[in-house]
C-alpha cells in the first residue's frame, strides 16, 4: 500500500505570547489521498493555522509539534529549509483568501505567475515560459490571457485576481493544494465559477485538495470528506454526503443554525457551547472515539 | 452632440472616460498626476531650478563666456559689468563661467553620492526589516552609530582619513547619507513583510533574498526616492562645506564651496566673489527641497488634499 499523500497525526500548534503559550491547534489527526477534504470551523478554530503549519509558514512565535506530519512519506517538520522551499510551490501550494492582498501590487500578473517556475528553475525561459503562463491563464478561463499577462493586480476584478492566484498556484502541477477560504472575498455570483474552475483542474490533474472554509454548505457540496473543527480539535470527521447524520453536538448545532428555505424559522438556533467538548468524545464516520 | 466627431485634441484623448488601450489610460493617469503637480507653484519653481541646473551643466562649455580656469591678473577683482556679468575673482577669472562649470561638479557629487548611498541604504534597510531578530538589531545599531554624529562632522572625519579630493568627498558623504535611507526602507519593509503577497511568494518557494530584491525593494522605492530628493540639498551643502574647508574639490576646480572659501578674504570690499557662488548653492538647494516637497505630496496619498 502506498503511503497517503498527507498524513497528520496529533498536530499541535501553540503561539508563545506574553501570558504564556496559547494553543491554537490541539491534537489534529487526519490523512489525505488524492481527494477533496474540507475543513470547517468558526473563526479562531485553527483551520488556517493547520494549512500554514503544513507549509511551515507560521511566524516564529508558533511552536509546531506532531507525532507525524508527513507529505508523500517525508516528515515535514524535519526537512531542512532548502528542501522545504523546493516542496513549496512545486509539490504543495496554497490559495489565499483575498486576491487584493495576495498579489504583489507592483509586479505584472504574468511575472508573478512565472515566478514559481523561475524560482525552481523549471519551465524553461523566455518565450517558452511565457507560453506556459498563457496556457495556465487560459486554463483558469481567462478570456484574454495576453492582456492579463501584462496587467497589474489593480487592473483586474476580484474574480479575475483569484483566477490569476489559482493559475499561479497550479502552474507547477502540485500534488497538494490548500485553499484557504478561496471564495470568501468574492461576490456570490463569482464564487461558483471559481469553485468550478478549481474543481475541474484539481480533478483533471489528480491533485489532493484541502478546502478550508466556514461555509458548511459549500464544503458539503464540494468535498468528499469533511472535518469539523472546534477550538483546535477535530470533533467530527464524516463523508460529505452523510453530513446530515453527524453526531457531535457542535456539528448538530452548526447544522441547526443554518437557515433553510423549506423550513423557514422565526429565529435561527444559536449554538450552546459546552466546555466539555474540549476533552469529550469525538466522532469519526458516525463512530464515537476517545482521543 | 452628434457623437461622430472623434476627439480631436490630445487633451481630450488623454482624459477620455473610455480609453482605447492600457497605454492611453496610463498616459491619462500620468497627465492627471502632472496636472496635480503643476498646481503646486513652489514645486514647479523647484522643478524649474533643477531643470535649469541640468541644462546649464549639460551646455557648460558652450554657454560660459570665458574659460573657467584662465587667469587674467590685470582684470582681477572686477565688479559685475557688461563684460563680466558676475565680476571676476582674485586671479581675474570670470565668476559666471566658473559657476557654470561648477554646476557640473555639484551634479557629479550629488549623482555619485545617490548612486552609492541609495542602493546601500535600501539593501541594509530591507534586509534588516525582513529578517528581524538579531540581524535587525545589529544593522540598526550600526545605523544608529552613524546617525548619532552630525553629518558634516562625520564626513570631515572620513575625508581627513581618506585625504582631500572630490572622489573621497563623495565616498565620505555617501557613508554618512545611507542611514536615513536604511531607516525609511526598514520602516516600509516592516509594514510589508507580514502581507499576504509576501506569504504568497513564500508559498511559491521563493527564497528570502529573491523576495527582498524582487518583491519588497520595488515597493520601498517611492519613499526612498522622495527621501533622496529631500536629502539632495543636504548633500550639496555638505559637499560645499567640505570644499569650503579645503577638503573637497581642489583648486583650480571651480567648486562652489571652494569659491566661497577664497572669496571670504575679500568679502567686505569685493562682495561678489563669495556671494555669487553662495547664491548658486542657495538656489540649487532650494530647488531640490521644493521639488522634494512637491514629489512627497504627489506620491503620498495620505497628504493629498481634497
Amino acid at each position: 500500500m502506498t503511503p497517503p499523500l498527507l498524513q497528520v497525526k496529533n498536530l499541535r500548534v501553540a503561539f508563545r505570547g506574553e501570558r504564556g503559550e496559547v494553543p491554537a491547534v490541539r491534537g489534529v489527526s487526519f490523512s489525505l489521498g488524492r481527494e477533496k477534504l474540507g475543513i470547517v470551523g468558526e473563526s479562531g478554530s485553527g483551520k488556517s493555522t493547520i494549512g500554514r503549519a503544513i507549509l511551515r509558514l507560521l511566524p516564529e512565535s508558533a511552536r509546531i509539534t506532531a507525532q507525524r506530519l508527513a507529505f508523500e512519506g517525508q516528515e515535514l517538520l524535519e526537512l531542512p529549509p532548502q528542501a522545504m522551499r523546493n516542496l513549496r510551490g512545486q509539490r504543495i501550494t496554497m490559495i489565499m483568501q483575498d486576491p487584493r492582498f495576495s498579489l504583489n501590487p507592483v509586479l505584472r500578473i504574468g511575472d508573478q505567475i512565472a515566478e514559481t517556475l523561475r524560482v525552481h528553475g523549471v519551465g524553461g525561459r523566455g518565450s517558452e515560459l511565457r507560453q506556459r503562463v498563457l496556457e495556465v491563464l487560459s486554463a483558469v478561463q481567462i478570456r484574454d490571457p495576453e492582456r492579463v499577462y501584462r496587467a497589474y493586480p489593480h487592473e483586474l476584478s476580484g474574480g479575475m485576481g483569484q483566477r490569476a492566484m489559482i493559475a499561479m498556484m497550479l502552474i507547477s502541477d502540485p500534488a497538494l493544494l490548500i485553499a484557504d477560504e478561496p471564495t470568501s472575498a468574492l461576490d456570490v455570483t463569482v464564487r461558483r465559477e471559481i469553485l468550478a474552475i478549481m474543481d475541474r483542474l484539481v480533478s483533471d490533474r489528480g491533485t489532493g485538495l484541502i478546502l478550508i472554509s466556514h461555509d458548511l454548505n459549500l464544503v458539503a457540496g464540494f468535498c468528499d470528506r469533511v472535518l469539523i473543527l472546534y477550538a483546535g480539535r477535530v470533533v467530527e470527521e464524516i463523508e460529505a454526503s452523510r453530513l446530515q447524520e453527524c453526531r457531535h453536538p457542535y456539528s448538530r448545532g452548526l447544522l441547526a443554525s443554518l437557515p433553510l428555505l423549506e423550513r423557514p424559522r422565526e429565529q435561527l438556533a444559536t449554538l450552546q457551547r459546552d466546555p466539555a467538548w474540549l476533552e469529550g468524545p469525538v466522532y469519526r464516520f458516525g463512530q464515537e472515539v476517545r482521543e | 452632440m452628434s457623437g461622430s466627431a472623434p476627439s480631436t485634441t490630445w487633451r481630450d484623448w488623454l482624459l477620455s472616460d473610455r480609453p482605447q488601450s492600457a497605454t492611453q489610460a496610463r498616459l491619462g493617469q500620468a497627465w492627471l498626476s502632472w496636472r496635480a503637480f503643476r498646481r503646486n507653484r513652489l514645486a514647479m519653481l523647484g522643478l524649474g531650478l533643477i531643470l535649469l541646473l541640468l541644462i546649464v551643466a549639460a551646455l557648460a562649455p558652450w554657454i560660459s563666456p570665458y574659460e573657467p580656469n584662465v587667469q587674467n591678473l590685470r582684470l582681477r577683482l572686477q565688479p559685475p559689468s557688461a563684460a563680466h556679468w558676475l565680476g571676476t575673482d582674485e586671479l581675474g577669472r570670470d565668476i559666471l563661467s566658473r559657476i557654470i562649470h561648477g554646476s557640473r561638479i555639484t551634479l557629479y557629487i550629488v549623482t555619485l553620492v545617490v548612486v552609492i548611498a541609495a542602493p546601500l541604504g535600501l539593501l541594509i534597510g530591507t534586509v534588516s526589516g525582513y529578517f528581524g531578530g538579531w540581524i535587525d538589531a545589529v544593522l540598526m545599531r550600526v545605523t544608529d552609530i552613524f546617525l548619532a554624529f552630525p553629518r558634516l562632522i562625520l564626513a570631515l572625519a572620513f575625508v581627513a582619513a581618506l585625504g582631500p579630493g572630490i572622489e573621497n568627498a563623495v565616498i565620505a558623504i555617501a557613508i554618512t547619507a545611507w542611514p536615513t535611507y536604511a531607516r525609511v526602507a526598514r520602516a516600509e519593509t516592516l509594514t510589508l513583510r507580514r502581507s499576504d503577497f509576501i506569504a504568497a511568494a513564500r508559498i511559491q518557494g521563493t527564497g528570502s533574498l529573491r523576495i527582498i530584491g524582487r518583491h519588497i525593494m520595488p515597493l520601498c522605492l517611492p519613499s526612498v526616492i522622495v527621501r533622496i530628493t529631500l536629502d539632495m540639498a543636504g548633500i550639496i551643502l555638505t559637499a560645499a562645506g567640505l570644499g569650503f574647508l579645503g577638503l573637497g574639490a581642489q583648486p583650480p576646480a571651480p567648486e562652489w564651496g571652494a569659491m566661497i572659501s577664497t572669496g571670504r578674504a575679500y568679502l567686505l570690499d569685493q562682495w561678489w566673489v563669495a556671494t555669487m557662488p553662495g547664491i548658486a548653492i542657495c538656489l540649487v538647494s532650494l530647488g531640490f527641497n521644493l521639488l522634494g516637497d512637491g514629489l512627497r505630496d504627489l506620491l503620498d496619498p495620505k497628504r493629498r488634499g481634497g
